[in-house]
């Protein structure tokens, strides 16, 4: 039998329809995995028992013909999504041994699909941060390395245990999600695909928030179709979401494949910038062309405030996280650190709790919320949001189905390179990426090719509202044309 | 806009996380590197412009008024560091 965690999620679900491997076989291969690749630091939490369990429960449904679309494939879930009876922390300290008694929605859903838990995984602190350097569980490895290099280098993040994860073929896809680049910079960094769909298509009920506005789950997937098939069962409308919307979830595997002749592909010209990397300007236009040469018509647009995201979002989406993270106060659940009186009590627990980059976050929104400041600051960043997404309107008014963008300005990074003297320097890591969160749109990474020093580099699309599938046949073209990247294992 | 260390102080507190005085310096300097990434706003003409409120147009859904849940006392108090019965132990708050 052939090394069944190097099966794409489409290619188990086949053998496990045909009856050439049980679900028991698929998880105890991935398990074993695991084990092998605890170097990697992605799992922060492994829960081999109720994986077992979950894979006999799949295997007899299978036997009795009454399996769901996702029975008896192993996934690693985010250690944001609060999982029933299984430790759930957003890798911070403050929420210590933090057992919820509630299953997130998007997670009971990939259960009722039948698929199965191997464990939940590393991220960056409350999902703040572009390396899952932040996490109280410590940095993740990625699986790939520069040639002739040992160094170990950064996954992205802050979804960096479920790219690393995929990529090492630890499970056959994971959650993830996306404030400011969350599922699509670590795709890149380890060439997996990693799609946020529109905000509202899933719902963000028992996910760990940071900025709720801008907050999407989605997949980490081994290709396409894997990603596809993921959001079909992830995806959906919860009442307990004010913000989830009530449309049909389509058949998105149905997109792949299908023709994307005559589609209008925008090329933004402001994601050109100054000093970007010669092999980055060189992937995106041979995704250009691979979209051409299959039919699509290419044409400049403009997108004049994208500069303007990324700061726009740093007063947001730390405002957002202020108010968010104020429920962390050291009396209902998690970490509490002994005080004299209350004040003290919240003080302590939050100065102990809270990691570095956290308490900086709280504190700019903090402070941007506060009296005197909330106009010049956060009103001003709510108004440039607005222009944002207008820009966009603007160019699919004009009959552009989908826009193609590098994904992130650079290749992954060795662990403690950035970041260190400037937290700016870090940030700009999602500067492709976090326009797409302001403006509520989808968008999709697909690794794309090599840089010199064989790291993977990745491309985005970004669709229409709730046109995940556009993104999802485009993303097909890239794939086919590019191929699919694995590393050589070392760990 | 720049913060002095008096700000940092009243930021820390106001965000209820303890500072040290030997963290303020280095916190200052943060903040007013991100506050001057941000300073760029500034720059943008936003007259006349609508703040977001909401980033995908629709019409705020409302709940039936009606009990849905609870009698999860045991569980609401489940991973509270102190508590005594259903309840959650804190400080003396008031003398």
């Amino acid at each position: 039998m052939t090394d069944l965690t190097s099966l794409t999620l489409a290619e188990a679900r086949k053998g496990l329809a045909d009856k050439t491997f049980t679900s028991l076989e698929l998880t105890d291969a991935h398990l074993t995995a695991i084990e092998a690749a605890r170097v990697l630091n992605a799992f922060v939490m492994e829960t081999p028992d109720q994986a077992r369990a979950m894979a006999r429960e799949a295997d007899s449904r299978i036997a009795k013909g009454d399996a769901g679309p996702l029975a008896g494939i192993p996934l690693g879930i985010k250690d944001l999504f609060a999982t029933r009876g299984v430790r759930t922390t957003a890798c911070s300290k403050i929420l210590g041994n933090f057992v919820p008694t509630y299953e997130s929605t998007v997670t009971s859903q990939l259960w009722r699909d039948g698929a199965v838990m191997l464990g939940k995984l590393n991220n960056d602190e409350f999902a703040m941060g572009s390396s899952n350097e932040t996490s109280c569980f410590g940095p993740v490895g990625n699986p790939w390395r520069r040639d002739g290099s040992n160094t170990t280098l950064v996954p992205g993040g802050s979804s960096g245990g479920s790219a690393s994860a995929v990529a090492a073929l630890l499970c056959m896809g994971a959650t993830a999600t996306d404030t400011g680049g969350s599922i699509r910079q670590p795709a890149a960094f380890t060439a997996t695909v990693g799609i946020k769909p529109t905000y509202g298509r899933c719902s963000r009920w028992g996910i760990v928030a940071f900025a709720s506005s801008l907050d999407q789950a989605g997949p980490i997937a081994r290709s396409v179709r894997d990603a596809a098939m993921l959001l079909r069962s992830m995806a959906g409308h919860d009442p307990k979401d004010t913000t989830s919307v009530d449309i049909p979830v389509p058949d998105y595997e149905a997109a792949i494949g299908k023709s994307v002749k005559g589609m209008k592909i925008g090329i933004p010209r402001e994601y050109r910038l100054d000093g970007m990397p010669a092999e980055i300007e060189k992937l995106w236009q041979a995704g250009a062309d691979w979209l051409k040469s299959a039919g699509a018509e290419l044409v400049e647009v403009s997108l004049p405030h994208t500069k303007y995201a990324l700061p726009a979002y740093y007063i947001v989406a730390p405002a957002e996280a202020s108010s968010n993270l104020a429920r962390y106060d050291g009396v209902r659940y998690g970490l509490r650190e002994p005080a004299k009186n209350i004040i003290e009590l919240y003080e302590n627990t939050r100065a102990e709790g809270f990691g570095a980059e956290v308490k900086r976050r709280v504190m700019i929104g903090t402070y941007v919320l506060s009296a005197g400041y909330y106009d010049a600051y956060y009103l001003r960043a709510q108004k440039v949001r607005t222009l944002i997404k207008k820009d966009f309107e603007d160019c699919f008014a004009k009959g552009v189905d989908a826009i193609l963008t590098p994904a992130t300005p650079s290749a992954a990074f060795g662990i403690g390179e950035k970041g260190g003297a400037d937290p700016v320097e870090m940030y700009l890591n999602d500067i492709f990426t976090v326009t797409v969160n302001m403006a509520g749109l989808p968008g999709i990474a697909v690794p794309a090719g090599k840089d010199a020093q064989g790291l993977p580099l990745g491309l985005q699309l970004i669709g229409r509202p709730f046109d995940e599938e556009t993104l999802f046949s485009l993303g097909e073209v890239i794939e086919q044309a590019a191929g699919r990247f694995t590393p050589a294992r070392w760990w | 806009m720049s913060v002095d260390a008096a700000t940092v102080r009243r930021i820390a507190h106001l965000a209820r996380i303890a500072v040290s005085e030997d963290e303020v310096p280095h916190l200052q300097g943060e903040l007013n590197a991100m506050l001057a990434f941000v300073e760029q706003l500034s720059e943008v003409n936003v007259e006349g412009v609508e703040p977001m409120t909401s980033v995908t147009p629709m019409q705020m859904k409302k709940r039936q008024d009606v009990v849905n849940d609870g009698e999860i006392a045991d569980d609401i108090v489940a991973n509270a560091p102190a508590t005594e019965g259903h309840f959650f132990l804190v400080p003396k708050v008031v003398e």
